[in-house]
């Protein structure tokens, strides 16, 4: 039986049509995953279906009965529950008031007590494991995320919406999220699971709506699916979803980190004695669970930190007490972890944008000042040999899609022809066919004999691109393996410190 | 939507559609007012029109108060495009009419050698008195450039009183006002009573700034580091020096001001030569979006409502106040661009809905041109 069926939701805004007479249904206890790129619709039909939007078309039928959604409340008196992929909890409070908050029976006061016992009560039924009286800053992200569930569920969801839910999680941690999915689908839950990640999606759902440009193209049986097949419906075209990576015998070493310590803008140290060497034609993936210091790390070997202990070397040369804009000139490019904050500046011109390091050429800057001619040929030329769109070097790189965004800082870097690149969580949220092009470009850096130092998140990215790995845990090198032979479970197993650290942290 | 980048699209055209529609707004609010008060809101709004652009002396009385506003809102466009916040242009100000003035009086020079002497002298000690002290505080111990600025205006001010009232500036006599300048110190008179030579001085800074702004090394690294300095950082420049650098230019502009009002206006300087230009500029910088052209027409927009307000009162009648009402509410509007684009939303104004929140278009305040 359908517990909620979406008939040809249609939501326009102006000069976009983000939702084109889209049908959805959920069954009981089933796992509906939407799967779509960013800005395919999934988010603006979620929020048709949470009562933020009124659709301009279509309805929403709940246990058969077409009602009309004016407001969260509205959605959340139906049973809908919604876990938003940034969590709206306050971190000094605990579980119970958190979850609380927003459902006092008085504005005064509530029961503590009982409101703790049906917590506890809630947490058990559906295997959550949280404590209430927990203070939530306490809290590991996936305990976080198991009280935004619970907040759902402490309001009488049997809907449970989870937007992009893995996206701050550990691999460990997503598998258990996954484990707490198939109690809730037992215990009759319906859950709808936004996500942009293949692997994930197949695995956890029972069904799979693939939304592209506010179209639900397909809705397939995930025992059905391949990975392929979900992403050429992503996409609109056949991509390639596993870059290939020829086999290549690394060079002399150009990067050589050595005892390096780093302490972050807090002044504590998060980088602890960390060594390892980076060759020409290699991609040395950093793996690690988010704050282990992999962005100090980042950071240090940009110039943007400074280096409290320890050596770098690039190409034999001492780089260690070069400023950021010296360590570019040397030969070292940057992608950093955040584009929108840290990598583009939004209301420049893509052009302006394209010389942030070239504040000192007198190639764009002349005795008359900007040469603007020339630095929008410079531009144009970059965005049309990395595919930016739109093509107009005028721009503000605010109004780019993220992958453009990327594309253009990656454009900067790569133009400036390093010896090594730092990349920095690359593919962070974009696209899978952003993520192919990023993937791409790293890897015709390998080819051209340029060494890569990538960081990041994702596994697999490590996984698929990474000539060697090295694991960051706690702020130390655990442990560097072979990427050929490296596994997921081995590489967890490192970055939540189940594996005790190798006796000889480097391997040349 | 930076203006030396042009943008195409609606950014140039939002560059000055908000600005302009801010001012359209008080315009009408302020009818409203002046209908409900009893006066005939066409009418007064005519009379403050006619005041300020009526006939050619009328004209240049406007332009004559706008000059002031100019170069010191200038100045403060320059710690905005850095992500500064320069509230002590009033005292900066002074500093630079005290300096003016001292080189104008006891210092004998050739004409146009007077002149330049002046100036260079109310720049460096204006510049001192901005960028070596809050700059530096700013740039090495992190001191908040707003409290530095506003506490040293205060120390500005009552220096420059007690210098005419007592102090070693006081002229013979029981007046508080200092001597009065030479002559060959004085800037030529285009227009009589008070139109002087100091509008080209103003046209002169507003260019060299644009330039400055869009054109150099300087500017661009002054304008990355104002919206984004962890980018900046990672260019390699040096967010300290340029802290120090921004505060100090801003306060040189503030200085030429008030040489500027001295050698073109009040030959002296005396205990109420306070004006409150210092403060009205911050709202010229933030309605001309710190771009140099936007200044320049912003403080004309300011002069006229100064100038247009007295002869508003003369003419129709109406108390001049209504004037300081419609720039409060000039200046309201321009903080509340966030209405103001809400209610652009709301008629589908151009717009692009690319579905990314869009920095460019986050309304703020203190980095107006954000």
């Amino acid at each position: 039986m359908n517990v909620l069926e979406l008939k040809g939701i249609t939501k326009r805004f102006p000069g976009v049509l983000a939702n084109d007479h889209v049908s959805f249904e959920l069954a009981e206890g089933e796992v509906h995953a939407i799967l779509g790129e960013n800005g395919a619709g999934k988010s603006t039909l979620m929020n048709v279906l949470y009562g933020l939007y009124e659709p301009d078309e279509g309805e929403i039928v709940l246990n058969g009965t077409p009602v009309r959604l004016s407001g969260p409340r509205d959605a959340i008196a139906h049973g809908i529950g919604m876990v938003h992929q940034h969590f709206m909890l306050i971190g000094a409070m605990t579980v119970t008031e958190n979850i609380i908050l927003g459902d006092e029976p008085t504005p005064v006061w509530y029961h503590r007590r009982e409101a703790e016992e049906r917590i506890r009560s809630l947490s058990e039924q559906y295997h959550l494991g949280v404590d209430p009286h927990a203070r939530i800053e306490s809290l590991p992200v996936g305990l976080q995320q198991r009280v935004e569930i619970l907040k759902a569920f402490y309001r009488q969801a049997h809907i449970l919406i989870l937007d992009e839910p893995t996206a701050a999680l550990t691999p460990q941690e997503s598998e258990e999220l996954f484990s707490i999915i198939r109690h809730l689908t037992q215990q009759g839950i319906s859950v709808i699971f936004i996500s942009h990640k293949l692997d994930e999606v197949l695995q956890i759902a029972d069904r799979v709506t693939v939304m592209r440009r506010g179209v639900a193209e397909a809705t397939l049986s995930a025992r059905d699916a391949t990975p392929q097949q979900l992403a050429n419906l992503m996409v609109g075209r056949d991509v390639v979803l596993r870059v290939e990576k020829p086999p290549q015998e690394a060079g002399e070493v150009l990067l050589s980190v050595r005892h390096l310590q780093v302490a972050g803008r807090d002044g504590v140290e998060r980088v602890h004695d960390v060594s390892f060497n980076v060759r020409a034609g290699e991609i040395f993936g950093i793996a690690g669970v988010e704050g282990n210091g992999q962005f100090e790390l980042a950071e240090a070997l940009a110039g943007v930190l400074p280096v409290s202990g320890g050596q770098l070397l690039l190409a034999g040369k001492a780089i260690t007490s070069m400023s950021a804009l010296e360590r570019a000139r040397a030969g070292i490019g940057y992608i950093p972890e955040d584009r929108s904050t840290e990598g583009l500046i939004s209301d420049f011109s893509i052009t302006d944008n394209f010389l942030l390091k070239e504040w000192q050429n007198p190639r764009f800057f002349g005795p008359l000042g900007l040469r603007r001619s020339v630095a929008e040929a410079y531009a144009l030329e970059e965005m049309e040999a990395f595919d930016v769109r739109p093509r107009d070097p005028r721009l503000p790189a605010g109004h780019l899609s993220g992958g453009n965004q990327q594309k253009v800082i990656l454009a900067r870097e790569v133009s400036r022809s390093p010896q090594l690149l730092i990349a920095a969580q690359p593919t962070r949220g974009l696209d899978v066919g952003a993520i192919e092009f990023v993937h791409q470009q790293l890897l015709r850096l390998r080819e051209a004999g340029r060494a890569v130092l990538l960081i990041s998140l994702e596994l697999d990215e490590i996984l698929t691109l990474s000539d060697r790995i090295g694991v960051l845990y706690g702020g130390r090198l655990v442990a560097v393996v072979p990427g050929e032979t490296a596994t997921r479970e081995q590489l967890g197993g490192y970055m939540t410190g189940a594996t005790p650290a190798q006796e000889e942290g480097v391997v040349p | 939507m930076s203006a030396g980048t042009p943008v195409r699209r609606w950014g140039a055209i939002g560059g000055v559609f908000f600005p302009v529609l801010s001012v359209l707004l008080a315009l009408v609010v302020g009818s409203i007012v002046a209908a409900a008060t009893g006066y005939n809101p066409l009418g007064t709004i005519g009379a403050l029109v006619d005041g300020a652009f009526g006939d050619p002396t009328r004209i240049a009385a406007t332009l004559s108060a706008a000059i002031p506003l100019m170069i010191v809102g200038l100045g403060v466009a320059v710690t905005f495009q850095a992500g500064l916040f320069n509230i002590g242009a009033e005292g900066q100000y002074w500093i630079g009419a005290l300096a003016a003035t001292y080189v104008g009086y006891a210092i004998s020079l050739p004409p146009i050698l007077h002149i330049l002497a002046c100036f260079l002298a109310a720049m460096i000690a204006a510049g001192i008195w901005a960028g070596l002290i809050p700059g530096l505080a700013k740039a090495y111990r992190g001191a908040n450039e707003v409290i530095t600025t506003m506490m040293l205006s205060y120390v500005a001010i009552y220096l420059g009183q007690y210098l005419v009232e007592s102090g070693p500036m006081k002229a013979p006599g029981t007046l508080p006002q200092s001597p009065i300048i030479a002559p060959s110190a004085t800037l030529p008179i285009l227009v009589q009573p008070q139109f002087s030579a100091g509008i080209f001085v103003a046209i002169v800074a507003a260019a060299v700034l644009w330039w400055l702004f869009y054109r150099s090394s300087w500017g661009y690294q002054l304008r990355t580091i104002g919206r984004n300095p962890v980018a900046a950082r990672y260019a390699g420049m040096s967010v300290a020096r340029q802290y120090v650098l921004a505060l100090g230019v801003s306060g040189m502009l503030a200085g030429l001001a008030g040489a500027a009002q001295i050698l073109g206006v009040q030959h002296r300087i005396y205990d109420s030569f306070s004006s409150g230009y210092g403060y009205t500029a911050i709202a010229v910088a933030l309605l001309g979006r710190n771009n140099p052209i936007g200044v320049v027409l912003a403080a004309i927009l300011f002069g006229a409502l100064t100038t247009g307000g007295q002869m508003m009162q003369i003419n129709a009648g109406v108390d001049a106040q209504l004037a300081n009402v419609i720039e409060g509410l000039i200046v309201f509007f321009v903080a509340a661009e966030a209405i103001i684009r809400w209610i652009q939303g709301r008629f589908h104004l151009p717009r692009r809905a690319s579905g990314r929140p869009q920095h460019a278009e986050t309304p703020a305040v203190v980095e107006g041109e954000r």
